[in-house]
C-alpha cells in the first residue's frame, strides 16, 4: 500500500511541473510584459515612474532576461511564497487567495459531502426497487440534473427566492458578518449561507453518482451470494447494505478522482452568479481585466486542488480495496 | 457491469427500461419466429441496431425533437419574426406575447398588444399586456427580406404579423435591454449552440481514434505516453483552463476565428473519453481470431486498422460521441454566459443568457431566462438518445 501510495507521491513534481508550466504560459499570453501593464495602470490614475525606478521593476522580475529564467525566477518566488503583486487590486496575490482559498474548499467539501450523502441512497432506493415509482422518479431527476447548467438552476432559485420570499440569497455571510473576524458566529451565518450554492452545485453530481451507484448496485444483486444470504435467512435490509452496497462502493470511491476537479471547476459559475466570495469570481475578474498574474496564480491554485483531490481518491482506493492493494505490492 | 467513470451520463445497464413485449407482440414473434431468424441472421449490423433502438420509445421522441432542432438551426431565418440584431431603444423589456391559436373557437391565431408608458420614478418603459388589442398572426407571413440557406431570396416566414404593412410587432419570447427580439435571436443562437457542440465533437473524435488507436494498436512506449497525457488532461479542472485560453484569444479575432477557436479549445479536453474508450477496443481487439487472420493472409495495417477494426466499434463510437455533444454545448454555454466564449454580435444561447446573468436583469425581464429552457430540452433530448444508441449499440448482447 505504501509503495503504491509513493508510486503516485512521486507523480506530482511532474504534474506540478506541467501544470506551472501551464500557468506561466497563461500569463505571458497577452502582449506586454507586467511591468508596461504596471505602467498603464499607473498612467490611469494619474503617477508615473522614472526609467530607473521602471528598470529596478524589470530586474526584480528578471523580465530583461530569456523566458526560461523567468519561469525559474517565478516559480523560486511562488516556492517561497510570493506569487506577486496584483495590478487590479494593488495588493499583494498570496493575501488575496488566501483570504479566499478558504471558502473555495469550504464549498467544494461541502458540496462533496452532500453529494455523497444523497446520491447513495438514492442509488440503493432506485436499484432495490428497480422499475418501481421512485426509481422511474429518480431517473427523470436525474436527466434533469444532467442537462440543466448550473448558472440556470441558480439564477431560478435566487430569483424565486426573491420574488416570493423578498430575501437576496447571494453571497455566503450576512452583511454584518462580511468583514467580521471568524467567531462562532460568523461559522454559523456561513453555514446558513453555504448550503444553498452546495445544493445547487451538486445537483448535477448528484444525478451522476446516484446513476453510478444504481448501476453497480444491479449488477451485484443478480449475484449468486445474495441467493445463499437469503437462503439462511438474513434480513432483506442488512443483507443489501452489508455485502452488495458495500461492493458497489467501489467504483463510486473512484469516481472521486474526476469529481473533485470537476467540482472545483463548476464552482467557478455558481460563484460568480451567486457572488460567492470565492477565487472563481477573481478569475473571471482577472482574466477580464487582464490581470495576468493573479489569473496565473489562481489557475496554479485550481490545479493543485485538483491534483489533491485525485490524490485523496487513489489513497482512498487504495484503502477500500484489498485487489488494489495486492496488485500494487 | 461498471460504467465507465468518464462518460457524460451514466447509461443505464443494457436491459433497463426496455419495456418487455405483451403477450400479443410474443405470439406474433412467435408465429413469425423462423422468417424472423432468418431475417435477423441476414440484417446487416446498422439494421439490427435500428430495430434495437427502436424498442426504446423516449430515445425514439428524443430523435424527433433533435430533427426538429435540427432543421430550427438550418433555417434561422425562417423562423425568426424580426431581424435579431435590430435594436430599438424604445422597445427594450417587452414581455412576453404568447400565440392564442383559437378566436371564438375558430382557428385564427393572435397575439395581444402591449401598451408602454414610461415609470416617472425609474424612468424606465413599462409594459402591460393590453387585452383590448388583438394582433392577427399568420403561418407563412411576409417578413423582412433575408436570404434562405445563404443564397435563395424570399421574405416568408414560419411565423409573423398577418399584415405586415402595419407598425405592430410580435415578440414571443419578449424583448431584451436594447429591444432586440428575443424569439429570433433564440433561433438564430440554436445554429451556432448545436454547430459548435457537433464541430467540437468531431474534432474530439479525430483526436480520440487517432491518439487512442495509435495507443491501444501499437502499445510500448506511445501507449504509455499517451495514457499519461490522458491522465493528466482529465485531473485539470476544465473550467478555469477553458477561461483562461479563451481569455488569452486576441480581441480583434472575427467572429468566425472566435468560434473555430472555441471549438479547437473545447476538444482540447474532450478528446480524452473518447481516446480510453477506442483504446480499450483496440487492446481487446487486438487479440481477436478474425483480426490475427486479417494479419496472417497479408493485409496491410492501415486495412486492418480500417477495414477490419474500426467497423466493429464504429456504433460505439456514434454512441460516445453523441453523449459527448450535450457536454459540449452546456460548456459553450458556460463560456459565452461568462463574457469569455462567443462575443456579441454573434448569437448563441450562452450569448442570450448573459444578458440574464444577474437577479436585477431577472427581476425586471424573467423571460430573459427562457432561452436555458432551449439549452435544457436540447441537453435532454441528446442524452436520452446517445442512452438509447448505447444500449442499441451492440445489438449481438
Amino acid at each position: 500500500m505504501l509503495q503504491y501510495i509513493i508510486k503516485r507521491l512521486l507523480l506530482l513534481p511532474l504534474l506540478l511541473f506541467i501544470f506551472s508550466v501551464f500557468s506561466f504560459v497563461i500569463i505571458q499570453a497577452p502582449p506586454g510584459d507586467f511591468v508596461t501593464a504596471y505602467i498603464a495602470e499607473l498612467a490611469t490614475s494619474g503617477s508615473s515612474m522614472d526609467q530607473a525606478q521602471i528598470d529596478a521593476l524589470r530586474q526584480l522580475y528578471g523580465l530583461d532576461q530569456p523566458m526560461h529564467i523567468q519561469y525559474l525566477k517565478w516559480i523560486g518566488r511562488i516556492l517561497r511564497g510570493d506569487m506577486g503583486v496584483s495590478l487590479d487590486w494593488q495588493r499583494p496575490i498570496t493575501q488575496l487567495i488566501g483570504e479566499r482559498l478558504l471558502l473555495t474548499v469550504a464549498l467544494g467539501a461541502f458540496t462533496f459531502g452532500f453529494t455523497w450523502v444523497v446520491a447513495i441512497p438514492i442509488g440503493i432506493l432506485s436499484a432495490t426497487r428497480q422499475y418501481s415509482f421512485l426509481d422511474y422518479f429518480f431517473t427523470v431527476f436525474n436527466y434533469f440534473g444532467v442537462a440543466t447548467p448550473t448558472f440556470m438552476t441558480a439564477l431560478v432559485l435566487m430569483w424565486l427566492a426573491f420574488s416570493y420570499f423578498g430575501i437576496s440569497v447571494t453571497g455566503l455571510f450576512s452583511p454584518e458578518y462580511v468583514d467580521a473576524p471568524w467567531t462562532w458566529g460568523r461559522v454559523l451565518d456561513l453555514l446558513k449561507h453555504l448550503w444553498l450554492p452546495a445544493v445547487i452545485l451538486g445537483l448535477d453530481g448528484t444525478a451522476r453518482l446516484a446513476r453510478v451507484m444504481r448501476a453497480n448496485l444491479l449488477d451485484e444483486l443478480k449475484k449468486p451470494y445474495m441467493e445463499m444470504a437469503r437462503a439462511k435467512g438474513l434480513s432483506e435490509f442488512r443483507l443489501v447494505l452489508k455485502y452488495p452496497v458495500r461492493l458497489a462502493l467501489n467504483p463510486l470511491v473512484s469516481t472521486i478522482g474526476w469529481y473533485l476537479p470537476l467540482l472545483f471547476s463548476g464552482s467557478v459559475i455558481v460563484a460568480t452568479v451567486m457572488n460567492l466570495p470565492t477565487i472563481g469570481p477573481m478569475l473571471l475578474r482577472a482574466l477580464t481585466s487582464q490581470d495576468m498574474f493573479l489569473a496565473g496564480s489562481i489557475i496554479l491554485v485550481y490545479c493543485c486542488l485538483a491534483i489533491i483531490g485525485t490524490l485523496l481518491s487513489d489513497i482512498l482506493l487504495v484503502w477500500l480495496d484489498p485487489r488494489i492493494r495486492m496488485e500494487a505490492s | 457491469m461498471t460504467v465507465s467513470p468518464d462518460s457524460p451520463v451514466m447509461a443505464p445497464t443494457p436491459d433497463d427500461k426496455r419495456p418487455l413485449p405483451t403477450n400479443g407482440e410474443v405470439a406474433v414473434s412467435l408465429a413469425g419466429l423462423v422468417e424472423d431468424a432468418e431475417a435477423i441472421y441476414v440484417a446487416p449490423n446498422w439494421k439490427l441496431v435500428w430495430w434495437r433502438f427502436k424498442r426504446h420509445r423516449l430515445a425514439l421522441i428524443s430523435g424527433v425533437v433533435l430533427i426538429a432542432v435540427t432543421i430550427v438551426a438550418l433555417f434561422p431565418e425562417f423562423f425568426s419574426t424580426q431581424d435579431p440584431n435590430q435594436t430599438s431603444a424604445t422597445k427594450s423589456f417587452i414581455p412576453v406575447q404568447a400565440v392564442h391559436f383559437f378566436d371564438e373557437g375558430r382557428l385564427r391565431p393572435y397575439v395581444y398588444g402591449v401598451q408602454g408608458q414610461r415609470n416617472p420614478a425609474s424612468l424606465r418603459m413599462e409594459w402591460q399586456i393590453d387585452e383590448a388589442t388583438r394582433i392577427p398572426v399568420r403561418f407563412f407571413a411576409k417578413g423582412y427580406e433575408y436570404e434562405l440557406l445563404g443564397f435563395i431570396p424570399t421574405n416568408i416566414h414560419f411565423l409573423g404579423v398577418a399584415s405586415p404593412e402595419a407598425e405592430e410587432a410580435i415578440h414571443l419570447l419578449g424583448t431584451d435591454r436594447l429591444g432586440r427580439d428575443q424569439w429570433s435571436r433564440l433561433m438564430h443562437g440554436s445554429q451556432v449552440s448545436l454547430s459548435i457542440g457537433l464541430v467540437a465533437v468531431f474534432m474530439s473524435i479525430f483526436f480520440g481514434i487517432l491518439l487512442g488507436g495509435i495507443s491501444g494498436y501499437f502499445g510500448g512506449l506511445a501507449d504509455l505516453v499517451i495514457q499519461r497525457l490522458i491522465e493528466i488532461l482529465q485531473s485539470l479542472p476544465p473550467i478555469p483552463i477553458w477561461m483562461a485560453l479563451t481569455a488569452a484569444m486576441p480581441r480583434d479575432w472575427s467572429v468566425q476565428q472566435v468560434y473555430f477557436a472555441i471549438t479547437v479549445i473545447l476538444s482540447l479536453i474532450g478528446w480524452t473519453t473518447l481516446g480510453r474508450e477506442v483504446r480499450g477496443r483496440f487492446l481487446a481487439l487486438r487479440e481477436e481470431d478474425f483480426v490475427v487472420a486479417a494479419q496472417l493472409a497479408g493485409c496491410s495495417q492501415m486495412r486492418v486498422i480500417f477495414r477490419h477494426m474500426v467497423p466493429t466499434f464504429t456504433s460505439h463510437i456514434i454512441a460516445t460521441s453523441t453523449l459527448a455533444i450535450p457536454v459540449m454545448i452546456i460548456n459553450e454555454t458556460f463560456l459565452s454566459f461568462l463574457g469569455l466564449g462567443l462575443r456579441p454580435p454573434a448569437i448563441s444561447w450562452g450569448v442570450l443568457l448573459q444578458e440574464a446573468q444577474n437577479l436585477q436583469s431577472i427581476v425586471l425581464a424573467p423571460w430573459l431566462l427562457l432561452p436555458g429552457l432551449a439549452v435544457i430540452i436540447t441537453v435532454l433530448a441528446l442524452n436520452i438518445l446517445g442512452d438509447g444508441l448505447r444500449d442499441a449499440a451492440d445489438p449481438y448482447a
